[in-house]
Formats: structure tokens, C-alpha cells, sequence
């Protein structure tokens, strides 16, 4: 399956990376060749399977209402790119 | 004969003849009252120090792994359930992928397929009658952060974001496009928030964003079937302001429909003090939120055992409490309306007929006096200094004589102020109703001889004039005069 170069750029868009022309098209044909990938499991017979969305086969893994001790307000900042007055800072959002 | 359009043109032509039929679905976000969040066990509380309740599984780091509370599954099951959805016995979380400042991971954990709850519906009445609206969907997810807003933050040219909500959970509740008038949108959400608040799930508080509502609007002609196109509605916080928001998008609507133009889909922002909806495009990109089911959350498996027990813990819901009202303590339809519109006012209802077992004078009192005072004052049932204890002494102190019904708005008045125990009141204030008949019939006496005017109508058949003197006797004794004795001190006098 052929991924396009317009494909690449939206998938780009939204994870928002800034690609070169160079690397649109290495990735449009990386991706292509991962999707023909898909293509070649879509042979194996999965007709009495059920569709998988977790690899474990765990269920309700659940803990109680408990409060535990945050981090500090520093500590929480720390690897913010820019912080300020006790807020990460990032730039104006109308709205 | 004008165009309807405008009012003006006198054009024929364009007067309306298309009816249109308005399509409403709202889409509610609550806040659950779990003590911790959602994945994590950081604290819910409100109004926090900016960023001190995260950790690093809120902060969305490498590596971490999200827990799920058993309590916010239990709230949504109660609401679920309240709302006659049918639950899902297997349903899972996904990931909702967009960038925003508020949302540290890039993605949001909500659910898409596979929702906890479905197909219920709110029953809501408008000029008398009554409607089902469908409850497509309920699910569970996480709030995301807060961009800060206040003036000391606006004043450079940054944004400033707290994390402290990040993870907060949510139930989304979306409902069928089955709403056909702002006042069915309005009469819906204040149910449903009702609902929630007996359950206990939620505060409701629409102002403080623990209730916050989501509005898709469009409009067509009677008797299409397809829908038309429709506008999404956001920033309304309050009942008043959904309703408002509606009614002039329906305007806005019909005014493009009728000019033959096209409406947009777009997201609109409800603007309070212009009373307008503005379109925000341009601010807005395109969304693709590509959900994938969320690898570190495994499947939600809920057997019938678990849904039984929410099921056997459902408090008595809004509609079956004013139905009992009706029933037990013989309240008209309107007041059991009024008593039961919160869990707390209809507790402090019940409380006080239990100590004084009159229920309509209760109710009286209740929906009078008692809620015009907190009305005023803005303050809820939970604040109010007087309490049912005093309520119910002061209505047997009415019963039994001691003070005048009149008197009484005075040691009601009092006990608001003060808090304090009426029979106190009283005592301290010389409220004490004025039952010597001797004293009474000095005043009456006194009250006659400087009216003989009246008194000689009075006697010609003027009987009317009998509120005349028994008002001069209250103004004489400050309205402390038991009024059944004056009556018939002065028709003793008078008729003779
Ligand atoms: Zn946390």
C-alpha cells in the first residue's frame, strides 16, 4: 500500500513534526513498506479470532480511593521548558 | 402585511413559509467527588496551589502507568444506572491524541468504542408535559489542566498552566439529538445535575466547571429527515446561559436558512455579556484525534454481581422523592417540585416535618420565608442559620399561642440573624403573644372610643370596618395581639 508524500505531511502535522523534502519521501516509503507489511499478516486466517487490543491477558486492574503524597511544585516544574510564577509559561492562548 | 424576515421590505416574496424543526444535543462533562484522580493517587481538591498535586503519572512521563480508581468506575456505574442506561460488561479506555498546553501527555485517556454505559434517557417536563430524552452515552475519562487567567497572569504575553486538574475524572454524557427547545435543554440539564447531585457523584457547580455543558445545534425543515448542519456551542456556565445561547443560535440560524445561505460547521463561543455566539474559526484546526485503544489500561470487565450492588445502593432519585412528597405529605405538585430540587433542601424539609408534623405549614414556611431570605442572599439550604430544630419550635409557638403568626415573621427574621433558639428570642425581644383579656380589652376599649365615627358606621352595617379595628389593635400592641381573641373581644363589643 502506497503511503503519499500528502499523507506524510498531514501524519506530520499532526504529531507536529517539521520534515525536509528528503525525509517526506524516506518516509513515504518506509511507511509504505511497513503497511505492506500489514498486508502480508492480513493472510493469516484470523476468521475464529477475536480482534486483540491488549497483549495482556490481564482485566480490572483497579486500586481504592486513596490520596498519596504529590510531587512539589518544584519538582513538578522541573522539566518544564519554561516555567514561571509557579506555572509553566507557554506562549499566548486566546480563548 | 410586512416580511417577517425583516420587518421592513414589504417584499411578499420572502416571507417565511418554511417551518424548521431545531435539533439540540448537549454533551455534559462532571466532575466525579473522588478524594484522588483517576490513574494516579494525587488529590482532587479544589483551589490548590497551582502544580502541587501531580506526579509523574499525571505529568504524562516515560515509563509510568496508570492505575484506575474503583471508585470512579462505581460513581459512573450509580449514574448509569440512575439514568436507565444499559451497562457494559466488557468496555476499555483509549487514547484521544491532540496537543493542547493543558493535556502534558499529547493525548487524553477517555473511552470511544466500547463506552461504560449506554442507551438510557432523563425524563423532563416543559409547560406540562412530559419527554424522555435519550442518554446516548456515558463515559469515563480525565480532565485535562487549566490555562490561568487571572489579571495578573493576562498581563504579558504568555499563557500560564496549572496541572493541578490533570487527571481530575470526568463522565462525559452525551445526549440523543432529541431536544427541540432551549427550555427542554435547560429543564434537562437541571435534572440530570439534580441526579447527579443525589447521587453524590458530583457538586453540580456549573460555575466552578465541576458541571460544565457542551451544546450541538441545527435546524431543518419539518418533515426532512436529514439533519442539517450544525454548530457546537461552548462557554455557557450556566443553566440561564445555555438557554440564552440556544435561543439566539436558533435566531442565528433561521436568519441564514431563510436568506437562502448555508450554515457552517463550526464551534462557536457563547459570549455572556454581548449576549452573541462567535465563531472561533481560526482558532481551531481541524481535528483528528486518531483513538487507539490505551495499551496500559487493560479491559474493564463489569459482571452483573458488581452492577447489582450499585444497582441495591441507589439512593431515592429526585423524581421518586417528589413523587413520595405528593404522596405522604399531601404537597401540591408545585411545592414538592420546589422541596425536592436539592437533596439537601429536601432533607431540611423532611427533618422539620418530622419535628413539627404539619406539612404544608412547613412547606409554607419552607418555600416562603426561608427561601426568598437565602434567595436574597444568595446562600444555600446547607447555610442557612436557622435550623429545622428552631423551625419547629417556632411553628409549635405558633400553634400553641404563644407568639402571633404576625410576630412570627419578626422571631423568624431574628433567628435568620442570629442563628439563635427562638423560645430565646422571644423572651429576650418581649415577642410574647398578648393573650390577657383584661389588657386585651383595655386596648380594644381604648381603640373603640377613638373611632367613634367608624363605630357608628359599623353598626349601621358597614360590617367590614371589623379589619379596621383589629388592625388599630395590632398597631396598638405591636402586632402581639392574639388575633382570634381580638375578633371576638370586638364582636362582643360591637354586635351587642
Ligand atoms: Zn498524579
Amino acid at each position: 500500500m502506497k503511503i503519499s508524500k500528502e499523507e506524510v505531511e498531514k501524519v506530520a502535522v499532526l504529531a507536529r513534526l517539521a520534515l525536509t523534502e528528503g525525509e517526506k519521501e524516506t518516509f513515504s516509503s518506509e511507511m509504505s513498506s511497513i503497511l505492506d507489511y500489514f498486508d502480508k499478516l492480513k493472510e493469516v486466517d484470523t476468521e475464529k479470532v477475536a480482534p486483540t487490543s491488549h497483549a495482556s491477558a490481564g482485566r480490572n486492574v483497579m486500586r481504592g480511593d486513596e490520596v498519596r503524597p504529590s510531587l512539589s511544585k518544584e519538582e513538578c516544574l522541573m522539566n518544564a521548558p519554561d516555567a514561571n510564577k509557579g506555572c509553566l509559561r507557554v506562549p499566548k492562548i486566546i480563548g | 402585511m410586512e416580511c417577517v424576515s425583516c420587518g421592513k421590505c414589504f417584499q411578499l416574496e420572502r416571507v417565511i413559509n418554511v417551518e424548521f424543526e431545531v435539533i439540540i444535543g448537549l454533551e455534559v462533562h462532571a466532575q466525579l467527588l473522588t478524594k484522588s484522580k483517576i490513574f494516579c493517587s494525587c488529590s482532587t481538591v479544589f483551589g490548590a496551589e497551582p502544580n502541587t498535586h501531580t506526579c509523574p503519572v499525571c505529568l504524562g512521563m516515560p515509563g509510568v502507568l496508570p492505575v484506575l480508581n474503583r471508585k470512579v468506575v462505581d460513581f459512573a456505574l450509580r449514574v448509569g444506572l440512575a439514568v436507565h442506561c444499559e451497562i457494559a460488561h466488557y468496555s476499555r479506555f483509549a487514547r484521544k491524541n491532540y496537543f493542547y498546553p493543558d493535556l502534558p501527555k499529547g493525548y487524553q485517556i477517555s473511552q470511544y468504542e466500547l463506552p461504560l454505559a449506554e442507551h438510557g434517557y432523563v425524563e423532563v417536563t416543559t409547560n406540562g408535559k412530559s419527554k424522555r430524552i435519550g442518554v446516548a452515552r456515558i463515559h469515563m475519562e480525565e480532565d485535562a489542566g487549566k490555562l490561568l487567567h487571572d489579571e495578573r497572569m493576562e498581563a504579558d504575553s504568555y499563557s500560564y498552566v496549572d496541572l493541578n486538574r490533570t487527571g481530575v475524572p470526568l463522565i462525559e454524557i452525551v445526549s440523543e439529538p432529541e431536544i427541540r427547545t432551549p427550555e427542554e435543554a435547560s429543564e434537562y440539564l437541571k435534572n440530570l445535575r439534580g441526579i447527579l447531585q443525589y447521587l453524590e457523584v458530583c457538586d453540580g457547580n456549573m460555575e466552578e466547571g465541576s458541571f460544565r455543558c457542551d451544546a450541538n445545534i441545527s435546524l431543518r425543515p419539518v418533515g426532512q429527515q436529514r439533519l442539517g448542519t450544525r454548530t457546537e456551542l461552548k462557554n455557557m456556565n450556566s443553566f440561564k446561559n445555555v438557554q440564552r445561547a440556544l435561543e439566539y443560535e436558533i435566531r442565528r440560524q433561521t436568519n441564514i436558512l431563510d436568506d437562502g445561505s448555508e450554515v457552517i460547521q463550526e464551534t462557536r463561543l457563547w459570549d455572556a455579556a454581548k449576549g452573541v455566539t462567535l465563531s472561533m474559526r481560526g482558532k481551531e484546526e481541524a481535528h483528528d484525534y486518531r483513538y487507539f485503544p490505551d495499551p496500559d489500561l487493560v479491559p474493564l470487565i463489569i459482571d452483573d454481581d458488581w452492577i447489582e450492588v450499585v444497582r441495591g445502593s441507589l439512593p431515592e432519585l429526585p423524581q421518586e422523592k417528589r413523587d413520595r412528597f405528593i404522596k405522604e405529605y399531601q404537597v401540591p405538585e408545585y411545592d414538592a417540585e420546589v422541596l425536592t430540587s436539592s437533596k439537601s433542601l429536601a432533607d431540611y424539609y423532611e427533618e422539620s416535618v418530622r419535628l413539627f408534623p404539619s406539612p404544608k405549614v412547613v412547606s409554607n414556611w419552607v418555600m416562603g420565608e426561608l427561601l426568598r431570605r437565602l434567595k436574597g442572599d444568595d446562600r444555600d439550604i446547607e447555610d442557612c442559620p436557622v435550623t429545622p430544630r428552631y423551625l419547629a419550635k417556632m411553628l409549635k409557638m405558633i400553634e400553641d399561642g404563644t407568639i402571633s403568626g404576625k410576630i412570627a415573621k419578626t422571631v423568624f427574621e431574628e433567628m435568620y440573624l442570629s442563628g439563635e433558639d427562638p423560645e430565646k428570642l422571644v423572651r429576650e425581644k418581649d415577642l410574647l403573644q398578648l393573650t390577657d383579656e383584661e389588657e386585651l380589652d383595655r386596648i380594644i376599649e381604648k381603640v373603640l372610643s377613638g373611632n367613634a365615627t367608624e363605630v357608628e358606621d359599623y353598626k349601621k352595617g358597614k360590617s367590614k370596618l371589623l379589619g379596621f379595628f383589629v388592625g388599630q389593635v395590632m398597631k396598638e400592641t405591636k402586632g402581639k395581639a392574639n388575633p382570634k381573641l381580638v375578633n371576638e373581644i370586638l364582636r362582643g363589643r360591637l354586635d351587642r
